[in-house]
């Protein structure tokens, strides 16, 4: 379920299942919004593989995500902490959305 | 961390304004400061110049303050306190064109992340574009 790797040097990808009952709304969005503007890498989110990639820095384009339950989340990242954000991001919502800042 | 921009919201209802305040400290956290003010000074619907003043006061960054109302009133009350203030302090409010509730809590996570007061402005402001 939690999957992190390095794709062609620059771009850090990985994936989580939601496990959040309700969804990505609007409190997992907020939370995860902050954790992503924490970093200076660019970093997308997408929660289908048909969907678009979105700026995961953007918090009305996360909380119009509408992930349901059980959705995988897709991170692809590229900078200097792209690795690190992707890590992050992925523990926030392996996590479940914890209160405390992981 | 460094100073982040406050947010200030106007209702006519103390008890939206307490509201939405309880949802942004909740939902964003405490690295934002958050004043609200609703009613009129009898406690019932309204809104008030001198309130309005207070509230920014209480939400003041050097970052700058953004200002989320409902509904007429409100808006026109929150640029009069903006008028009111020292002309040096003046630049540094908006009233952002947004609904309260989202507008409040987008507004608050946008700057939490440090952002400046136009990226504030203009993330709150994306809800009513389309």
């Amino acid at each position: 379920m939690l999957e992190t790797r390095k794709a062609n040097g620059e771009i850090i990808t990985g994936s989580v299942k939601l496990v959040h009952a309700a969804g990505m709304h609007a409190r997992p969005a907020v939370k995860l919004t902050k954790l992503a503007k924490k970093f200076q890498a660019q970093i997308s989110i997408r929660a289908s593989e048909a969907a678009e990639w979105i700026n995961a820095k953007s918090v009305s384009k996360i909380m119009a995500l509408r992930a349901p339950r059980d959705s995988t989340i897709e991170f692809k990242a590229s900078g200097e902490d792209a690795e690190a954000a992707v890590a992050a991001l992925v523990k926030l919502v392996a996590a479940d959305f914890p209160d405390t800042d992981p | 961390m460094n100073d982040t921009v406050g947010i200030v919201i106007v209702s006519h209802s103390k008890d939206i304004a307490k509201g939405t305040a309880d949802m942004v400290r909740e939902m964003v956290g405490s690295e934002v400061k958050v004043a609200f003010c609703g009613g009129n000074p009898d406690g019932g619907l309204g809104t008030n110049v001198s309130f309005i003043v207070d509230a920014i006061n209480n939400a003041w960054s050097p970052r700058g303050v953004a200002i989320l109302v409902d509904l007429g009133g409100a808006e026109t009350n929150s640029e009069m306190a903006v008028e009111m203030l020292e002309p040096d302090r003046r630049n540094l409010v908006v009233v952002c064109n947004a609904p309260i509730v989202e507008g409040a809590v987008m507004a608050a996570t946008e700057a939490a992340g440090g952002s400046s007061l136009d990226e504030v402005r203009a993330v709150a402001e994306e809800l009513s574009a389309s």
